[in-house]
């Protein structure tokens, strides 16, 4: 299976330490000839090794900004994490009448589409047959996740496209009603927070292709919009289309909040993340209706591809939000281009093997080569832990040698052999043991 | 008086998503007359405000706006629960807002001091079980 990954490693800039495999969730990261190797089945995207790397040497491949002029008619679809970007910004068509001035033809709001997302929830969860309780699929990140390391949990995710996908559906449907330009000259392009929803777009998850034409960063779009920010006349007509509850996305718990149901648990950052997944899987946490989980600290403000502290973002947003309607955006009914057409598959890149004897064979090899190890989980051998060398060495991807520990022991046994055959040499071959010989 | 333009808005208190969109109108409509933006920011606090108050608070109710050339009357009316104790819900920080609304940031207590600190007048005229009306003015000038 070919992969598609918008976290990639810069080689040149790779000095081979061992911060990033230390830092990855998913163990997904190797030294290899003095360099970082990602093992692509693995990686979720999440943007980890990107935030820890001292040499900036991971990064995020995504679109230039100059990809919206191979359209006819090009839609900007700006993530609600980007509206907590500027200071002192009440007014939101400061900023999309910015977008408009760089040269897109139509602004599409991800949060009109968050709006509509949240009223679909509300009504598929009133009507009740999900499995309680549902996990948000909003963060792409979160999704592979759950996919690679909590097969038991897939049922529980709610199978609704993200936002950034019905909106760009909608609003390309839209446009080329309005305007009659063919739908492939039609580009709906999401001005995004972070590397998770590059690859989205190009590999989704719940549906089989995506409609979203290409990903641009914020931190790429953010100077060039500043310098476009200003006073809308007041003669024109307001772009906004969205309210609270879709602005409130780009923070943790605002998926949540939209659901007006108080029974739900918000986690951001990818470690709390995973320890909520442990705890429910485990069924640790009862009585939930709803679980927004966040790979990033804060939220989607806190994306690798924004340019705001997380935190100081949030208070921008709270504050853009204190007087805006509840929502714009009201349906009875759940758009079809919101509900995902393929199911989400279970992909056990993390199982030893597919056949459950064979698996545990490995898995007792395992534990016998890990007790063996030092357990000082120093990553020298370029692993992430004694236990990841373990389970690479049973998968035949290296050798107990790698650690450089049982590398010395092998070394200083080698040493006493040589010593010891050394000291068993032949007779005939031995030298001044004249004396004993004659006796 | 007589070139006062009037609004009425219908709040529904069944449906708690579609709550501040009269204010959000009538913010539109106040731009579109020219009103100074200050007159607007405070016009717009405070009857977003009553708004969200009528709707989480009491069930809904009907909003009326008199635009005249030197003051904005708002009326605010509904047939809710009442508040038995004006002054004590006038308290910053006083609040019986349920937790489902916290997480959108309601509930803080502060919606009542901000009407009063925002507007030129305000009264209240409650009675429990009955409802309560809220009239507050802006001056223009
Ligand atoms: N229209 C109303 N009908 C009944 N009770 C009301 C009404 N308006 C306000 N109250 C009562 O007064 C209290 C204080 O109102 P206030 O607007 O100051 O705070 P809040 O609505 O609870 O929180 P916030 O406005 O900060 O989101 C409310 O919690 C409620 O008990
Ligand atoms: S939390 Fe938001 S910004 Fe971070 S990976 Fe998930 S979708 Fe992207
Ligand atoms: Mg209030």
């Amino acid at each position: 299976m070919e992969f598609f990954h918008s976290v990639t490693l810069d080689k040149e800039k790779c000095k081979g330490c061992i911060n990033c495999i230390k830092r990855c969730p998913t163990e997904a990261i190797r030294v290899r000839n003095k360099k970082a190797f990602i093992i692509p089945e693995r990686c979720i995207d999440c943007g980890e090794c990107i935030r820890v790397c001292p040499h900036h040497a991971k990064k995020a491949t995504c679109d230039p900004l100059d990809v919206i002029s191979q359209y006819e008619y090009a839609i900007a679809l700006p993530a609600p994490a980007l509206y907590g970007q500027f200071n002192n910004m009440d007014d939101i068509d400061i900023l999309l009448r910015a977008l408009i001035d760089f040269g897109f033809n139509e602004v599409y709001e991800v949060a009109k589409a968050a709006e509509l997302v949240s009223a679909a929830t509300r009504k598929m969860m009133r009507e009740g047959n999900l499995k309680r309780p549902v996990i948000s699929s909003a963060c792409p990140a979160v999704t592979r996740l759950i996919r690679v390391r909590f097969p038991n949990l897939i049922e529980h995710v709610l199978p609704l496209n993200a936002p950034v996908e019905l909106a760009a559906r909608l609003s390309k449907e839209a446009a080329h009603k309005k305007t009659g330009i063919p739908m492939e000259r039609i580009g709906a392009i999401f001005i995004s927070p972070c590397a998770a929803k590059v690859t989205a777009s190009k590999m989704p998850l719940g549906t089989e292709k995506s409609e979203v034409s290409a990903v641009v960063s914020i931190n790429d779009i953010y100077p060039r919009l500043l310098s476009l920010m200003h006073l809308p006349d007041s003669e024109q007509d307001s772009l906004v289309q969205s309210g609270k509850i879709g602005v409130a996305w780009g923070t943790s718990s605002g998926e949540a909040a939209g659901l007006l149901n108080d029974s739900y648990l918000a986690a951001d950052g990818i470690e709390n993340v995973i320890r909520v997944l442990d705890d429910l899987e485990d069924e640790r946490l009862n009585n939930l209706e709803f679980i927004e989980l966040n790979a990033c600290s804060g939220g989607c403000v806190g994306g690798v591809l924004t340019v705001e502290n997380p935190y100081i973002a949030k208070a921008k947003l709270k504050r853009i939000v204190k007087y805006m309607p509840v929502s714009m955006n009201h349906i009875d009914h759940v758009p079809k281009e919101a509900v995902w057409d393929s199911n989400l598959e279970y992909a056990p890149v993390l199982t030893l093997d597919t056949d459950m004897h064979k698996a545990l064979e490995k898995m007792s090899e395992l534990e016998a080569i890990e007790a063996d190890l030092p357990g000082l989980d120093c990553g020298s051998c370029g692993a992430p832990s004694c236990r990841a060398l373990a389970e690479d060495v049973v998968r035949g991807a290296a050798s107990p040698d790698d650690c450089i520990f049982k590398y010395k022991e092998s070394i200083e046994s080698l040493i006493r052999d040589i010593h010891r055959i050394e000291a068993s040499i032949p007779p005939p071959f031995r030298t001044g043991e004249d004396e004993d010989a004659s006796q | 008086m007589n070139d006062a333009l009037h609004l009425h808005y219908f709040v529904d208190g069944d449906d708690f998503t579609r709550a501040g969109e009269a204010s959000a109108n009538v913010k539109k409509t106040l731009r579109q007359i020219g009103v100074s933006p200050d007159a607007i920011r405070r016009v717009a606090i405070v009857l977003y405000e009553g708004e969200i108050n009528m709707v989480i608070h009491a069930n809904g109710g009907v909003i009326d706006v008199d635009i005249a050339p030197d003051q904005i009357t708002m009326v605010l009316k509904d047939t809710g629960k009442g508040i038995a104790d004006i002054e004590l819900a006038m308290k910053e920080g006083y609040s019986t807002a349920p937790e489902e609304v916290r997480s959108l940031g309601f509930g803080a207590g502060m919606g009542l001091s901000n009407m009063k600190k925002y507007s030129d007048e305000m009264k209240i005229e409650s009675t429990v079980n009955v409802g309560t009306t809220v009239t507050m003015k802006v001056n223009l000038s």
